[in-house]
């Protein structure tokens, strides 16, 4: 398969459809929110998001009313508190009602890998004394054939569309990434359709033995998109805006003002330049 | 009156837990400083390992998130979040765990996900992240949290993290690979389980507080051990390195970020 090197706002147009499954991944780290952004001014809707933690972006997409299901492991504003569109979405149905499909961060780790291994459940010594497994059902155990310690399965999470945000990609659609990296190589290796967000393309990336880089072959499409990670970052680009973070929790609070916010900057801007230019007018 | 608040005691109480070269699970908040504050006093080669796969990290300031590019760029190793959690945790590689919570009850079993029902929740809060597993499989962990009758509750409205379950040892009888919470501290002290029936009871207090203080602020009848410590108080040494390392992070966060061209 060639990969795309395309425009994001193409890639999202062509790759996602409404009411499929979709992971965008990035632990603190590389947080695709450019992409988040072009999902919301393209108004897809129903989808399944998958997430470990959903952070601001899917608490933005949860308040634009994109999701109708939320398969992650911690939702809050890390550092700060609540993600209060998400707990509107859980506690009052708004914008829609928000089905949950709750786990651990370890359990959410050994899905992803079993999906990369095409498994059809990833298994681990989890879920151990909680009553995580009583209020979701894909939760269950497993005994091993060999000692008969019973062991915790959840079914593999396998999304439609995986997108990353990455530091660069080559012109034939090679992807390397590096600093905290996640469970970003398995959820990549997991999806049906990979798309990449990256601050750079190069003609040759540097020789890295041991860089996450995930090959031309399963990158379905690559968009240059210097800043895509904002306010979340990019080792050696930029650093995470921790007092954007901070003033989310004021801004995301009431649903008229964020709704203000959402508007004038992401449905009101036509990509994600004009985003950061917004945020620069507004400083 | 002290010339320190009880939020730095907790902090200090804590640090002072932690050992030189032990292998660390912090969590964002109060057990990053207390970590933290142990690696720049008594504990220089803890290793500090943050769930975003930062190893034997050595932050200049404290992260405000637990992926903060800080932890990264002064970390031994970074690694990715299936090896972090199978190879380190599950495998039983991490000596202390550290966890926070919503709620706790006197079997030391945590709360972080729900107030009220799971369906129909009062209250919607973050979930699990890394803690279910951490309180499993850490060798021990200790747990920090603000005391309140509705922090330090008779009954939790979920359990999100196992302590000793119903006690009496019906930890034990499972498969979790660690000895579970060894100490609880609190902002009137330390409870830590009894042997036995492994119920939290009160044997240490901090400095100017008071069993009747400790008693009211729980939700259960509290027991209290025989002897109660009374713990010293912050040295000149902690509260110069907590406070300095605060004023550190505080201006680290203020600082402008450039938005990205």
């Amino acid at each position: 398969m060639n990969t795309q090197l395309t425009t994001l706002r193409d890639a999202i147009a062509t790759h996602v459809r409404d009411g499929q499954c979709i992971a965008l991944e990035g632990f603190t780290h590389l947080i695709p929110f450019a992409a988040g952004h072009e999902l919301i001014r393209q108004g897809r809707r129903d989808l399944h998001l998958v997430r470990m933690t959903p952070d601001i972006v899917y608490d933005q997409m949860i308040g634009m009313g994109c999701a109708r299901r939320l398969t992650f492991s911690w939702g809050g504003n890390p550092g700060v508190g609540s993600l209060h569109r998400l707990r509107d979405a859980v506690e009052h149905q708004w914008p829609v009602a928000l089905e949950l499909d709750e786990h651990t961060h370890a359990g959410m780790a050994a899905a992803y890998a079993a999906g990369a291994a095409h498994l059809p459940f990833g298994m681990l010594r989890g879920y151990l004394g909680t009553d995580l497994p009583q209020h979701n059902p894909r939760i269950r155990r497993v005994e091993c054939p060999f000692t008969g310690e019973p062991l915790a399965a959840v079914p593999a999470i396998n999304p439609d569309v995986t997108i990353l945000h990455a530091q660069r990609a080559d012109r034939r659609g090679n992807v390397a990434l590096h600093g905290i990296i996640g469970a970003q190589r398995e959820c990549a290796f997991a999806a049906r359709t990979l798309v990449v967000t990256v601050e750079e393309i190069v003609d040759e990336l540097p020789p890295a033995m041991n860089g996450v880089v995930l090959p031309h072959w399963i990158v379905a499409a690559v968009a240059h998109c210097p800043g895509g990670a904002y306010p979340s970052y990019v080792h050696d680009h930029y650093s995470r805006d921790n007092s954007f973070y901070q003033r989310w929790d004021a801004l995301a609070r009431e649903r008229e003002g964020f709704l203000a916010w959402m508007n004038r900057h992401v449905l009101g801007t036509a990509d994600h330049a004009g985003f950061l230019a917004s945020l620069r007018e507004a400083a | 009156m002290s010339d320190w608040t009880r939020d730095e005691m907790m902090t200090v109480a804590a640090s002072r837990l932690l050992w030189d070269g032990c292998v660390c699970f912090v969590g964002i908040g109060l057990p990053s400083a207390a970590c933290n504050l142990a690696r720049l006093t008594h504990a220089p080669d803890i290793v500090l390992i943050y769930e975003s796969g930062t190893v034997g990290t050595r932050p200049d300031v404290l992260p405000l998130s637990i992926g903060d590019g800080e932890l990264a760029a002064t970390a031994a190793c970074v690694i990715g979040l299936p090896e972090v959690f199978s190879y380190l945790l599950q495998a039983g590689r991490v000596d202390v765990g550290f966890l926070g919570a919503a709620q706790i009850d006197r079997h030391g079993n945590l709360n972080s996900t729900v107030i009220g029902s799971y369906a129909a929740p009062r209250t919607r809060l973050p979930g699990a992240g890394g803690a279910t597993e951490i309180a499993a499989h850490a060798r021990q962990t200790f747990v920090m949290l603000k005391a309140t009758p509705r922090s330090l509750v008779g009954h939790l409205d979920f359990c999100t993290s196992p302590g000793f379950l119903n006690g009496d040892g019906a930890r034990a009888k499972t498969s979790m690979r660690g000895a579970g919470p060894q100490s609880v501290i609190t902002d009137f002290g330390v409870l830590t389980p009894e042997p036995g029936s492994d119920e939290l009871h009160l044997t240490a207090l901090f400095p100017g507080a008071t069993i009747d203080e400790a008693r009211a602020a729980t939700g259960w009848p509290l027991q209290v051990a025989a002897t109660v410590t009374e713990l010293a108080p912050p040295s000149a040494i902690e509260l110069e390195t907590l406070r300095a390392l605060h004023v550190r992070t505080r201006e680290a966060h203020s600082r402008a970020v450039r938005l990205p061209a």
